[in-house]
């Protein structure tokens, strides 16, 4: 690291990267600096003035070029006159930084004297409260007596909407612009600014309809006070009353890190989510998590969830019934008949692993599939030239290439937009992007392609060549593309054309290269590698088992049905037994991200009824059809997976919990420097390796001829973030923007 | 000095005629620029000339437009017409009455470092005066001394006059930019300064109106002809606005460093009534104000800075001893409280508390606690601000106490049973307050 700054504060020595700022700087060396504006993420603006300190440089002799010494041969450091801000000012070889004199620290009771006058200190009605930077940095630095009139408090509108999932309390905001310049700089949704001037300066929202952005949650969390609020928790809890465990969003392919915020409801004697929150993972999510990650939990605790096992009854209907009586009814009607499976994309790894040994070696079948089905036709492709294993999204940028082919990145996945955009806006990556349609990544695409509706496989069979030729030069290049409007077969053809332009362009196995699939939820790849390869689902079976499909409406016909569901579903109330399942907050398990990352998620909820977890419903299954297993829990399962599954060798649930120290630091005591966001207690996770980086892989190009483009394929939906479903329909709080989507063949017949 | 330098309408009645302005060396050293000097010559030109910035920094002009990078396209020159501060009204006299003249002055700075553009920012009140001078832009462009392709030079020029809308903050250069390129007007963060990354994020040259306003005839005779007026440090003429408790309050241009603020004060008519001085704010309500014992000051930028204040835009308000220091000092705190932009923390909470104590005060219920109360606001306030304009506004407060203090006691000891007084009127004016058994009621803040 030759470009290392050296500098002192407060006498202690530090080196950092050139262009690092001096809070950065003293956070490295655990002085903690209070600042408001600024927010390691953010572009710095030294507009709260807390971060004052003092800052002197080595004095320069005038004759000689050379720092001045002084008796002792130090360094003779010139001060400069004023304070200066500590986030906006980088470090300079020499340089000299006081933070603890008398000066600096009565200018952070002068700021804090200063914010506190307009402040409205309802601290004990705030959401805020408990883990609030004002708070903390008042009680740090602050003065301990109010001088100001009390009288003479300005009062403001505490209950202002901005948009229906985030309030402002006009008296609480202490004008940092953070939650301005997060829309503006990392979401590029530029629907917050300020409003007038000087004391009446307020923030507003401009766009049509209100705070228009997937990511406005996470204003709430790096706002410093309570000013903003989400719909979903304000006045819902206090945050000391809170349990945190670590979790994983599994909503989109891109896993982003969470901690489920917990508490006992004496009311009820249950417990609930209160709210959930991003858990800092620097590979993954950062900081951040969208707004369906953040408020789509409460189908955990739907009034509607099964409690107990449901059995169609002599008179036809679905009555409670023992999880014995059950267990043995589904196995007596599967023993010797012929069983079709199908198992949702967005349960965890151990029941897939589960569910598709059973069929490999209980009921020796091969119709077991994943549901939705498209992604199984091109998943090995992915998972073979597939991101390399040590690919980071923070080091894209320049020299780098990212095409995006048929994906709405922003809807498809929605944390890797902001990632990705990143890469191109602010570190000069180049995009191509080829779609049917315009997507928010189109606008800092270097090139747009555009074919007609469901050609993605014939442009990409067309392209392949001269793109592969084009990209040669690039240092690295990462594919992003989905499968939206395509047939299975269309979608194969175009996971392998892009395929054979990496291994044209020499790029297959490389760390930050290759195909990064946009599945459609958060565990579609780990579902498939648990899977036995090449099943297939015939017409026909005697006994459907549905193992959280959610609606399916690509079901075998059969006589007999056997669900393991949440809730009762329309599917559901069709079935002849019915398994109630526990949902990924009552229980633990792993997922697989669409970039290949293990990681594991954690029980935050009590189990919900008689509800089981589902890999144990199905070891019952597997037992009364005369299996010998006996797994006591998930990590057992999870270390049988990484036994016989050559992806997951070596994985294991300790290794997925290692966690390492991150930057920027969150979560401890000085959470006004990253917000809210929740440290990483949990584990970062372990991304297996792809196909193209094992040893002894020979890579192939291989052209498979896409399909005339045909009306069935037309009919798959572009895939939007809040799709209606069974799990989003049952946050009431997301309401307003759930899409129920029509068909393009529908619109085009409109 | 025989004849004017700037105010040439004094001398000059239809000067804001193009034939009459032309008829008097108007457009002559645009001619002379662009058929016989290099852009680099006409730089070196102000720069020996010395012109020191009019706005209020008095950054030397030449200096400034060399800092632009030259191999960035386009560049731009902004013209600061924002005429905000109080008691500053000279940019107005020579917008209205001498227009050519800052229209060439614009046009040689655009041509010193070769930008395509000029905007002219007016203060949103300026909707009057922005008129001749748009009057005379269209006569310049038909008389093709503007627009492509200049006197066959291959230099093209567009001026656009742009109005603010009302606010003070927007006088200083970043909150200009922002202004200007139809953002909420708050200065930004420097460094990137405005030369390196200004409108656009382009290189950019901000100059005062007057400031530009001295550059044709600086390039007509050269810059030992400039430096024959003013001093070393000071070089050439200013224009003095003086208003207050003068008989004749107007603009007086003078050579700097010649006379003294005793002398303006005589040009002026003198006090009215021939009431004694109190004191005199040499840069409306943003500079220090300075005592009777300053009066001999010299007026350059040195010597009032020796002085203890700064002669910034050189608006000087002469305040004699029928003025109430307290209600003055209040009056300038609310201008401050108003134009607080509410960026940073210590100007936007430090003007608002500050006002309250005055309003205190006046309102009949200071006491000296109240009055060491407003020395530790704005000591709070003072070198934290993220911009000048919180800095100045300690300065009414910190100053006037300085050198008024036992006013200030005496004012709370003779106020002390609320309203109704004589402050009263102003109060509720200001606020919509009312009176209720003698204490003050707010109604609307
Ligand atoms: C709060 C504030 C208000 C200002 N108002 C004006 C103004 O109205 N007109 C002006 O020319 N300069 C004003 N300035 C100074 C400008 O920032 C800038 O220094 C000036 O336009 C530069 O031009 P000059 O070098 O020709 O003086 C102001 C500065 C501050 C801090
Ligand atoms: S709402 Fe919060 S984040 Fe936004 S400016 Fe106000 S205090 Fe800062
Ligand atoms: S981006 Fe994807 S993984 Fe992250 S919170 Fe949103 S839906 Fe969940
Ligand atoms: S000092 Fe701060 S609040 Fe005041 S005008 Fe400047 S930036 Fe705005
Ligand atoms: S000014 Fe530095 S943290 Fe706000």
């Amino acid at each position: 690291m030759a470009d290392l700054i050296n500098l002192t504060i407060d006498g202690v020595p530090v080196a950092v990267p050139k262009g690092t700022v001096i809070v950065d700087a003293a956070k490295k060396i655990g002085n903690d600096i209070p600042v408001f504006c600024y927010h390691p993420k953010l572009k710095p603006v030294g507009m709260c003035r807390m971060c004052l300190v003092e800052v002197g440089t080595p004095q320069i002799d005038r004759n000689t070029r050379q720092p001045m010494l002084d008796a002792e041969g130090k360094p003779v450091i010139a001060w400069m006159p004023k304070l200066q801000t500590a986030c906006t000012t980088p470090v300079s070889e020499g340089m000299s930084v006081r933070t603890n004199t008398r000066q600096v620290l009565e200018a952070r009771n002068d700021m804090l004297e200063f914010l506190l006058t307009s402040h409205p200190l309802d601290c004990p009605v705030c959401d805020k409260g408990g883990e609030c930077p004002l708070q903390n940095l008042t009680m740090a630095h602050g003065p301990g007596v109010s001088r100001f009139d009390y009288e003479a408090k300005q009062h403001n509108a505490k209950h202002v909407p901005l948009g229906d999932l985030i309030f402002l309390d006009r008296e609480r905001c202490i004008q940092c612009s953070r939650c301005i310049r997060f829309q503006d700089e990392v979401a590029d949704d530029h629907v917050l600014q300020f409003h007038e001037r000087g004391r009446h300066m307020e923030i507003v929202t401009f766009s049509d309809p209100p705070f228009d952005s997937l990511f406005g949650g996470n204003t709430t969390d790096i706002c410093p006070v309570g000013a903003l609020t989400t719909a979903d928790f304000h006045f819902k809890a206090r945050p000391w009353e809170l349990d945190n465990t670590p979790s994983v969003c599994m909503h989109c392919p891109a896993g982003c890190n969470i901690s489920l915020n917990t508490r006992l409801e004496t009311h009820t004697g249950g417990h609930e989510i209160k709210r959930v929150m991003p858990r800092q993972n620097e590979h993954v999510n950062e900081i951040w998590i969208c707004d369906k990650g953040r408020y789509v939990h409460h189908f955990s605790r739907a009034e509607d969830r099964i409690t107990r096992p449901l059995v169609r009854d002599a008179r036809g209907n679905l009555s409670e019934s023992t999880w014995e009586a059950a267990l043995q009814l589904a196995a007596d009607r599967m023993r010797g008949r012929k069983v079709g499976g199908i198992i949702g994309d967005r349960l965890p790894n151990e029941d897939a692993w589960l569910f598709g040994r059973m069929f490999r070696e209980v009921l020796k079948s091969a119709a077991v599939v994943m549901s939705p089905a498209i992604p199984a036709a091109y998943a090995d492709i992915a998972r073979t030239y597939g991101v390399g294993k040590d690919t980071d999204f923070k080091q894209l940028g320049k020299g780098d290439v990212i095409l995006l082919v048929n994906g709405d990145l922003e809807q498809c996945a929605p944390v890797w937009f902001l990632r990705l955009r990143q890469a191109v806006v602010d570190r000069g990556a180049r995009l191509v992007v080829a779609h049917d349609r315009p997507t928010k990544m189109h606008r800092y695409a270097a090139r747009i392609d555009k074919y007609e509706l469901g050609r993605a496989a014939h442009w990409a069979s067309e392209q392949a060549k001269p793109l592969a030729e084009e990209f040669k030069s690039a240092r690295n290049l990462l594919i992003v593309f989905g499968d939206e409007k395509l047939s299975a077969e269309g979608a194969r053809s175009l996971a392998r054309s892009l395929a054979n332009i990496l291994v044209e362009s020499e790029h297959a196995g490389k760390a930050n290269s290759g195909l990064l699939p946009l599945y459609p939820h958060g565990n579609t790849q780990g579902v498939f590698d648990a899977l036995p390869s090449g099943g297939a689902m015939p017409e026909r079976v005697d006994v459907a088992w549905l193992v959280g499909v959610g609606e399916n409406n690509a079901l075998p016909q059969s006589a007999f049905t056997v669900v393991q569901e949440l809730f009762l579903t329309e599917l559901t109330k069709q079935a002849d037994v019915v398994l109630p399942a526990l949902s990924f907050a009552e229980r633990e398990g792993t997922f697989t991200s669409a970039d290949r990352r293990v990681q594991r998620f954690y029980r935050a909820l009590p189990a919900l009824g008689q509800a089981k977890p589902d890999w144990w419903i199905i070891q019952e299954l597997a037992q009364r059809l005369g299996a010998k297993w006996s797994f006591q829990d998930a990590g057992q399962v999870f270390g049988d997976l990484a036994a016989q599954n050559a992806q997951y060798t070596g994985l294991s649930y300790e290794l997925l919990s290692r966690v390492e120290s991150q930057w920027p630091p969150v979560g401890r005591s000085d959470l006004y420097y990253g917000g809210t966001v929740y440290d990483n207690t949990g584990g970062v996770g372990a991304r297996y390796a792809a196909g193209a980086e094992r040893a002894g892989f020979m890579a192939a190009v291989e052209w498979l001829t896409p399909p005339e483009a045909d009306i069935e394929a037309l009919q798959h939906l572009p895939r939007v973030l809040y799709q209606d479903g069974e799990l989003i329909r049952r946050s009431k709080v997301l309401a307003g923007h759930i899409q129920f989507n029509e068909t393009e063949i529908a619109r085009a017949a409109r | 000095m025989d004849k004017h330098v700037l105010l040439r309408d004094l001398d000059i009645p239809d000067i804001r005629e193009l034939a009459v302005y032309q008829a008097n060396d108007g457009y002559a050293a645009w001619r002379k620029a662009l058929t016989g000097m290099k852009p680099d010559e006409v730089m070196g030109v102000v720069k020996d000339s010395g012109l020191r910035g009019r706005g209020g920094a008095g950054f030397p002009a030449g200096l400034k437009w060399s800092f632009l990078p030259k191999d960035i396209f386009p560049k731009y020159v902004v013209v600061n017409g924002d005429e905000s501060e109080a008691g500053t009204f000279k940019d107005h006299q020579l917008i209205e009455n001498n227009p050519h003249q800052v229209i060439e002055g614009v046009a040689l700075c655009a041509y010193a470092v070769q930008a395509g553009t000029a905007y002219i920012y007016l203060r949103g009140e300026f909707y009057e005066p922005a008129r001749p001078l748009q009057k005379a832009i269209d006569e310049a462009y038909a008389a093709g001394l503007l627009g492509q392709n200049i006197l066959g030079s291959g230099y093209s020029l567009d001026i656009h006059i742009h109005l603010g809308a009302g606010a003070y903050i927007c006088g200083e250069e970043t909150a200009l930019l922002e202004s200007l390129e139809g953002k909420l007007g708050q200065p930004r963060l420097r460094p990137p300064f405005p030369a390196v990354q200004g409108l656009y994020a382009k290189p950019t040259v901000i100059n005062n109106i007057e400031t530009l306003a001295n550059v044709p005839p600086i390039v007509l005779n050269g810059a030992q002809w400039y430096r024959q007026y003013g001093t070393e440090k000071s070089p050439g003429t200013k224009i003095f606005c003086v208003s207050g408790r003068v008989n004749r309050p107007g603009n007086y241009e003078l050579p700097l460093g010649q006379y003294t603020i005793r002398q303006l004060i005589e040009m002026s008519g003198g006090t009215i009534d021939g009431c004694p001085v109190k004191g005199v704010l040499p840069a409306g309500s943003s500079a220090p104000i300075l005592p009777v014992s300053a009066l001999d000051t010299r007026l350059d930028y040195e010597s009032v800075q020796a002085a203890g204040s700064i002669l910034g835009s050189a608006s000087f308000v002469i305040l004699d001893d029928s003025v109430d220091i307290v209600w003055a000092a209040r009056k300038m705190v609310r201008f401050f409280r108003h134009e607080s932009c509410g960026k940073c923390t210590p100007c936007r909470e430090g003007t608002f508390w500050a006002l309250r104590l005055y309003d205190k005060i006046v309102g009949g219920h200071g006491s000296s606690h109240d009055i060491d109360m407003l020395a530790d606001v704005a000591n709070g306030m003072a070198n934290k601000c993220f911009c000048l304009l919180g800095e100045f506004a300690t300065s009414p407060i910190l100053s006037t106490l300085k050198h008024f203090r036992p006013e200030y006691e005496q004012f709370v000891r003779e106020h002390q049973n609320g309203l109704p007084n004589t402050y009263g009127d102003q109060l509720i004016r200001d606020h919509a307050i009312s009176v209720a058994g003698g204490s003050v009621v707010e109604v609307a803040y």
